[in-house]
């Protein structure tokens, strides 16, 4: 430290003290929230059976998870919309390629992805449970259709935008198309690609609640839904904040999954 | 000849009509020359690079490359674009080798020539590294090695200099320049600038504005032998400077 100017060090010391403001605000604000939220109920200005309490909410997360109820439910639904997120980016980038690939193909087929965007997916969901039947495997297909299209269109744009100029030197240096793919357009579209991760974390929990909300015996959206059903807003309550813990996680594995990705692919910029 | 192109003319087909890029050009490079070729912005310089690299046929005319004609991208043929391209994703050593890489051509004489051709121009300490690591006039060198590491016998130099400010371009021209003499390569090099085509080329020729045909040629004879920065300064440089600036007829 000895060798540190005294302006570098007053001004380390000024960036400490705002990280630290910022996260004691953080913290702060969720405290109060919750504070005021059980001191309202308590005080019966709100009722708490119609909006619970965080001490009620606690008693309903103790007692889900001595039943093992919890469990279950959060792993239903998490296995489903980690399901549903691998197929759409995996198919979704696959459809990309494609449409990369064959200029006739991604002319042929843009009026459809257009409609296809602009239709709301939840509509397609009784005609999956119709199609293959009321169970986890029409949520998955209710995530998958709705996080696939977006896939599609992100990654085929972000594959068009690939400089032109990377493109005229890998063919003066004799790359074929197919090289061209794999050296060039897939690595410069690594953050296209956690973007899109970033995007379909969010997508695919919808497609996860929504498909629970039409069909399911178990997930947190069936949980919400019976919640709802016999008025127990406890369990309502409950279910959401544990599904914003689950979507959080999952939005962090994909921040880890970049940084682990970069360092690997030495990508610094 | 190292190039020859025979009354080559391209005509763009496009939904508002057709457009005349090129009009019957003709000219020669010398094996071991360094020729410029100069015109207005637009004019169809980089149309004109595309064909003798191969990577788009001309509406008519046939252009040579060391006497064969051109009709696919060849390693005999190197390119080297506006800014350096070098890519993120990949080291130094890879960025320089992907030449070789992709004509499958990474066998260990190859590989022990690019080290070389590192270790010549002093790069060979950077090799692991990424080019964000590198200076701007490095970065050039290391795309010039790209281009030098597949050993074409031409090199097609697009602007290279553009991105750089004006300090530095004279210096990396300066170092380009001598880097491609040692290698003994013929050059043909693409520049809006006069006068950095006055400071490096054995002969330029002028284009003008499009359709591209060509106005005029000059060969510097009393520049030979000087260094680029030493032509800046011979009492010739400025006439041909007028000479040419007269004959591109710029009108703002």
């Amino acid at each position: 430290m000895s060798e540190l100017s005294l302006q570098r060090q007053a001004w380390l010391r000024k960036q400490q003290r705002t990280r630290t403001a910022v996260l004691l605000w953080r913290v702060g604000l969720l405290a109060a929230l919750f504070a005021g939220w059980e001191l309202a109920a308590r005080a019966g200005a709100i009722d708490p059976f119609i909006v619970s309490s965080p001490s009620r909410m606690l008693d309903t997360f103790v007692s889900l998870w001595r039943s093992g109820d919890l469990f279950r439910h959060v792993g239903v639904s998490l296995m489903e919309t980690v399901a549903g997120f691998l197929l759409g980016t995996i198919l979704g980038t696959a459809a990309a390629i494609a449409l990369w690939w064959s200029d006739f193909l991604s002319r042929v087929l843009d009026p459809y992805l257009v409609v296809l965007n602009a239709l709301p997916k939840t509509a397609l969901g009784p005609v999956f449970i119709v199609w293959i039947g009321a169970g986890p495997s029409s949520i998955i297909a209710m995530t998958l259709a709705i996080s696939l299209i977006v896939t599609i269109l992100e990654m085929h744009n972000g594959f068009l935008a690939t400089d032109p100029e990377k493109v005229r030197l890998m063919r003066t240096l004799g790359a074929n198309r197919r090289q061209i793919l794999w050296k060039l357009v897939l690595p410069a579209n690594f953050t296209t690609l956690i973007n899109a991760l970033k995007v379909n974390v969010g997508l695919s929990w919808v497609g996860v609640i929504m498909g629970e909300f039409l069909v399911s015996k178990a997930g947190l959206g069936y949980l919400i839904v019976y919640g709802s059903q016999v008025f127990q807003m406890d369990l309502v309550m409950t279910t959401v904040l544990l599904l914003a813990a689950a979507a959080a996680l999952m939005y962090q594995c994909v921040l880890w999954l970049e940084k682990a990705l970069k360092k690997h692919l030495g990508v610094t910029a | 000849m190292m190039v020859e192109l025979n009354e080559v003319s391209l005509t763009y087909q496009s939904p508002d009509g057709e457009v005349e890029a090129l009009r019957r050009v003709s000219f020669g490079v010398k094996e071991g020359e360094f020729v410029s070729l100069v015109g207005p912005s637009g004019c169809g310089k980089s149309t004109l690079f595309s064909i003798i690299a191969g990577l788009e046929p001309p509406s008519a005319g046939q252009v040579f490359v060391d006497g064969e004609l051109v009709t696919a991208p060849s390693a005999k043929v190197g390119y080297m674009p506006q800014k350096d391209q070098l890519f993120p994703w990949r080291t130094i050593w890879g960025n320089v080798t992907l030449g070789l890489e992709l004509r499958g051509r990474k066998n260990p004489q190859e590989r022990e020539r690019v080290r070389e051709l590192l270790e010549r121009y002093g790069l060979a300490e950077f090799a692991q590294k990424t080019p964000s690591q590198l200076s701007g006039g490095m970065r050039q060198r290391c795309a010039l090695i790209r281009t030098l590491a597949t050993a074409p016998k031409l090199l097609l130099l697009d602007e290279p200099f553009s991105a750089l400010d004006y300090q530095t371009r004279l210096a990396v021209s300066a170092d380009i320049y001598s880097i491609i003499r040692q290698e003994g390569k013929t050059a043909l090099l693409v520049t809006h600038d006069i006068a950095e085509a006055i400071s490096l080329s054995d002969r330029i020729v002028v284009l003008s504005k499009r359709p591209a045909a060509v106005k005029g040629e000059h060969a510097p004879k009393e520049l030979s032998g000087l260094s680029p920065l030493e032509r800046r300064d011979a009492p010739a440089f400025q006439r041909y400077f007028n000479a040419i600036w007269k004959e591109l007829d710029v009108n703002v």
